[in-house]
């Protein structure tokens, strides 16, 4: 796992306030889509952790097999990659929304491929935004402007 | 050659990349990340494109080489070199990439050689081409200059 910024702080609940740096898990099996989602989070002033699959990021959040689950969430925000070997970003999605303790944290959904009943069965589910690869500075502008008004 | 040639010859070079295809608005996007806290972000993310595309391309080689071809494991192959290529900007490979998961689809082994053919070369060229930038922009800074956007 890569880790940007320290994951120190955890606050009560998963609310963004200005003048925060947002704590991002980012999950994608592609290096380069890792990397590049990094920057663009970093640029935005957020603290990022990357994950490669869906496995090492239930891990990381408390809810993998072998772990206990917290009381509170280590992350503000999780972006997923949909295509994913093993465990897809979709059933990643049902996993964060099935736990009371990660339920509320909000999760994007990114993919290369513009499927609308893709998009809805992510949305319906629970994701609150769909975004298309590749991502653009814009975007996670965008993102982040969303997130942080929807806590307002 | 002085310093305002060079800048001139790199900023012709780079224009023609973009004309021909070889790259497109999203390796705008990656040279608009770059900063002075991450001067060499392009090159290393570029350098990484090239490490994955080459150990893609040598499993789609095997992949493509055997009695009875997986062809979910080519088109999973296929699908990361298309991720990739699409994230940097390295259009005309993920052209091919398009091509070539559409072969996968149809389980058509030798549309998918020829696409694997295609995509060798299209990667092989645009390794080249970045590499020469790079150069080109390596002498600038050598020389005391500042990169053109």
């Amino acid at each position: 796992m890569g880790g940007g910024g320290g994951g120190g702080d955890s606050s009560e609940d998963t609310a963004v306030e200005l003048g925060d740096e947002p704590h991002v898990l980012a999950v994608d099996d592609n290096l380069i889509d890792r990397k590049l989602v990094e920057k663009l989070l970093k640029n935005s002033s957020c603290k990022v952790t990357t994950a490669e699959n869906a496995l090492r990021a239930l891990d990381y959040l408390g809810l993998g097999n072998e772990t206990l689950e917290g009381t509170v969430s280590k992350v503000n925000l999780i972006i997923t990659d949909y295509c994913m070997p093993g465990m897809t970003g979709y059933e990643l999605l049902k996993k964060i929304k099935e736990s009371s303790v990660l339920k509320e944290v909000p999760v994007v959904i990114m993919s290369s491929e513009n499927i609308p009943t893709r998009i809805s069965q992510c949305l319906e589910e629970g994701a609150k935004m769909f975004m298309l690869k590749p991502l653009k500075q814009s975007d996670v502008k965008q993102l982040k402007w969303h997130l942080m008004k929807c806590r307002n | 050659m002085d310093l305002v040639q060079l800048q001139r010859q790199l900023v012709e070079y780079r224009t023609s990349l973009y004309h021909e295809g070889f790259l497109d608005a999203q390796f705008t996007q990656l040279q608009e990340l770059q900063d002075e806290n991450n001067p060499d972000f392009v090159v290393e993310v570029v350098s990484l494109f090239f490490e994955d595309s080459e150990r893609l391309l040598n499993e789609l080689t095997t992949a493509l080489e055997q009695q009875s071809v997986d062809f979910k494991r080519v088109d999973a192959h296929v699908h990361q070199l298309k991720g990739s290529s699409s994230s940097i900007g390295a259009q005309r490979v993920q052209k091919v990439c398009i091509a070539f998961r559409n072969y996968c689809e149809e389980k058509n082994v030798e549309g998918c050689l020829k696409c694997l053919q295609q995509v060798k070369h299209e990667y092989s060229l645009v390794k080249t081409k970045l590499e020469s930038m790079f150069q080109l922009e390596q002498q600038i800074l050598s020389a005391g200059g500042s990169i053109p956007m």
